[in-house]
């Protein structure tokens, strides 16, 4: 390795070392090109086998109810009404309205615009408003427009704000300027909680995701999450298991835990377990909680609550028997 | 914060397998009784016993050479490569098709996670079968000419049991040959449901014959004089007996023995993937694996902090009931293979390495052995240099490559050997200098069916796989 300040994956290192480490493009970069390489063959694998984990009765039921209270449950379109928003937000208190048991999603995620609209349905719930921010989803605007666009979403009431990640400057290589982004962007967050997008679908390389990764953490990132949505591929299980490898580390390495949200293309409770699964036995069971995992998910819920349905009553019903969104 | 997230347990239905009280022989497309004393098959997991097996004597072994002597003459050798190619092509299918029930099988008889029976020994056995059933009718293109020895006789261990039927019967049948094999006696029960497929197959009487026993009858076999070649797999010192017993025949032999692999691992290695080859290498079927990586060697500028990721890997791999879908590691096959791994581990601890295995629960019946691993190791211990065949790591370190090298090639074995590192032309200089049949490069226990696999020194000769393996069983392979 080329002289990394700090060694990512010895978990004695101290993170004093990590000012020093962005203190100049040059610093940073070796760094980040410092970390160890990362096979995609063999990283593949690793994640297929996580998902041939096979989890049924009680597991399962417990993995449904953390789940849904994992959902960020979701809508960006450009079509998106107060209505809707309000329709989203009366979801995600109560996802299955025929049974009160039914844990809560974690928040909702807006465009910035209707944060108000959410906030006022959710109120005192504990569900927590998110708000896609930063020119979401390209990312492609001034930083002043993308700190207002921030700005105003936390003013309107965001508990958490979604941001993207300059992919054109991470791919150029100019990572300390992605690296002052998120830290204005944390500022312009104030109290709200920030997680950066990566778009792990435009950086296409592990060895990319990797060190985003640890470029976002650093940073100040309190989540990493995999994708806008809006991009294909959105989140896959690989790239999601080498963010958790990479929160791991850095725990271990600082002492700080950051969370990791995968998003879009999760649209099944098979598909939500293999995640589980993957927190579980790679990042470790202290992130399997809301605060430190996350589904960025619109239809997913529905699967939810339907396998949730089936657990407790022993058969199928249908799309009927959910909320359409 | 966080949860407990336990898995419920999450059994195989055995309710697929139909295991017999008792098993005969199979000669000549039949069933018969044996004229040995029968012996028992037991579950390793449970220590149930399975079924009643007889035991082939010498008399038995006969009859078996003799029905496929007679197959041979007959039919299988006139036989066209393209109509002895629908035969392998129908077997191959129907593995595909009994896949669950021989998967099932092979965890109960041997111990293994039906994960990795279902997932990785059976459909590596209808591969094998798919491909060489691709060669029958293109030998001439083989390099080796297309004429086939006779009958093979083929003893195979409990390790693989029914994969490694595969590597010795499909090259075997593509060539033109018939087969007298002998399954070990541990785990007899896939080869005699493989009896049954063959029927299945309408496959001609005495091409496959099967024959149950212990090492009195592999003995038989090997000394038979209407057989033309011997194949095996098993222990060096098994391997040794049989090439001092042909010794001064015309019988053709190839010896697929022993190991103790080098997992290299280089400090620009990409490291979790590294962590899960290391892991994937021993752990993988209890270790009961001849190219298992059973020695890692770690640059020590990464050792600490590569053994500490190691060892929480460790702690999360599933040990128990082979017949849960989420176990990593199952049953150790026997109660004397438990007794060898016991009995070498102990000689490691006496002689100062240091031993480590995460905290599991082992269940009260059956052989079982934890994931273990060894530090502080030095190159002259038991534990560095005799082959242990169970989920045991020793681990040494190294400062150079050719240090590396040295150490790596410091073994009377030569099966195979991994190399971790993110540079190619390191990965290419390190496996022209390992002494090794197979070098995996970022990656380990990697099978495939056009892959040849063999080894240097005493870990036997021949190639079994790819176009390689039909010099074993083609006259002009010799």
């Amino acid at each position: 390795m080329t002289a990394p300040t700090i060694d990512p994956a010895a978990g004695t290192a101290a993170g004093a070392d990590l000012d020093g480490v962005t203190r100049d493009e040059a610093s940073l970069r070796r760094f980040l090109h410092g970390l160890p390489g990362v096979d995609q063959v063999g990283a593949d694998a690793r994640a297929a086998t996580l998902s041939t984990r096979s989890i049924k009765t009680t597991a399962k039921a417990q993995a449904i109810d953390l789940a849904i209270g994992m959902v960020d449950l979701t809508t960006l379109e450009g079509q998106d009404t107060p209505g809707k928003v309000r329709a989203l937000a009366s979801k995600a208190m109560r996802p299955d309205p025929s049974d009160p048991t039914c844990p809560a999603t974690a928040a909702v995620c807006v465009y910035p615009d209707l944060v108000g609209v959410a906030k006022q349905t959710l109120g005192a719930s504990g569900v927590h408003v998110a708000a896609v921010a930063t020119a979401f989803p390209s990312g492609r605007a001034s930083r002043e427009i993308k700190l207002a666009d921030t700005r105003d979403a936390v003013a309107a009431g965001a508990d958490e704000i979604d941001m993207v990640i300059d992919r054109g400057a991470f791919l150029s290589g100019r990572y300390l300027h992605v690296f002052e982004e998120i830290v204005a962007v944390k500022e312009a967050c104030g109290p709200a909680h920030l997680k950066v997008i990566l778009e792990t679908g435009e950086l296409v390389t592990y060895d990319a995701v990797r060190r985003a990764s640890w470029l976002a953490m650093m940073a100040g990132a309190h989540f990493i999450k995999t994708s806008t949505g809006k991009v294909q591929p959105a989140a896959t299980l690989p790239v999601t298991m080498l963010m958790l490898e990479a929160v791991r580390d850095f725990r271990a390495a600082t002492g700080t835990q950051v969370g990791v949200k995968p998003a879009g293309g999760i649209r099944t409770t098979k598909d939500a377990i293999k995640f589980l699964v993957t927190v579980n036995e790679v990042a470790g069971s202290d992130w399997l909680d809301p605060d430190w995992f996350r589904f960025g998910a619109s239809t997913l819920l529905n699967d939810l609550l339907l396998q949730r349905q089936k657990m407790q009553t022993g058969r199928y019903s249908g799309p009927d028997y959910v909320t359409v969104d | 914060m966080g949860i407990d997230f336990d898995y419920a347990p999450a059994p195989e239905s055995t309710g697929i397998v139909d295991i017999r009280q008792s098993y005969g022989l199979f000669v000549d497309g039949r069933f018969r009784d044996g004229h040995g004393t029968p012996f028992k098959t037991v579950n390793p997991a449970t220590e149930e016993v399975l079924a009643e097996v007889a035991e082939a004597d010498a008399s038995d072994v006969d009859a078996a050479v003799r029905a496929a002597r007679s197959a041979y003459e007959k039919v299988w050798s006139r036989m066209p490569g393209a109509e002895r190619a629908k035969y392998l092509f129908r077997i191959a299918r129907i593995i595909q098709e009994r896949g669950r029930e021989l998967a099932v099988l092979e965890s109960i008889d041997n111990g293994k996670p039906i994960r990795e029976a279902r997932d990785v020994d059976v459909p590596t056995v209808a591969a094998h079968f798919f491909y060489y059933a691709g060669w029958a009718d293109k030998l001439k293109h083989s390099g080796y000419g297309e004429t086939p020895l006779g009958v093979a006789g083929q003893v195979i261990p409990w390790n693989f049991p029914l994969l490694m039927l595969a590597w010795k019967v499909a090259p075997a049948l593509a060539c033109g040959n018939t087969v007298v094999l002998k399954p070990a006696e541990t785990t007899p029960l896939t080869a005699l449901l493989f009896a049954e497929i063959c029927q299945q197959a309408d496959l001609p009487p005495g091409v496959v014959n099967i024959v149950t026993g212990a090492g009195a009858t592999g003995q038989a076999i090997v000394d038979h004089q209407g057989v033309d070649k011997i194949a095996f797999t098993g222990s060096t010192g098994v391997g040794k007996a049989i090439a001092r017993s042909v010794a001064g025949t015309d019988k053709r032999v190839t010896l697929e023995l022993g190991g103790k692999a080098a997992n290299i691992v280089f400090d620009d290695a990409p490291v979790d993937q590294a962590v899960e080859g290391v892991v994937t290498g021993i752990f993988f079927n209890q270790g009961h694996v001849c190219c298992a990586g059973s020695r890692l060697l770690v640059q020590e500028s990464i050792a600490d902090e590569f053994l500490d990721r190691l060892k929480r890997r460790m702690a999360t791999l599933r040990v128990g009931d082979p017949l849960d879908k989420n176990t990593d590691v199952g049953a150790i096959n026997s109660a004397a293979q438990l007794a060898r791994i016991t009995e070498l581990t102990e000689a490691g601890e006496a002689e100062g390495a240091g031993r480590w295995s995460p905290e599991c629960e082992l269940p009260s019946r059956g052989f079982w052995f934890p994931p273990t691993l060894f530090t502080e190791v030095s190159t002259a211990h038991r534990i560095a240099r005799e082959e242990i065949f169970g989920p045991v790591l020793s681990v040494l370190t190294f400062r150079t490559p050719d240090e590396a090298v040295a150490k790596a090639n410091n073994t009377p074995y030569g099966l195979s050997a991994g190399v971790w590192t993110e540079k190619g032309s390191r990965i290419l200089a390190m496996a022209g200098q390992l002494r090794a049949g197979v070098v995996w490069a970022n990656t380990f226990n990697k099978f495939d069916p056009t892959s040849p696999f063999g080894g240097y020194k005493e870990s036997g000769f021949g190639r079994e796989g790819g176009r390689h393996g039909l010099a074993a069983y083609l006259e002009g392979g010799r």
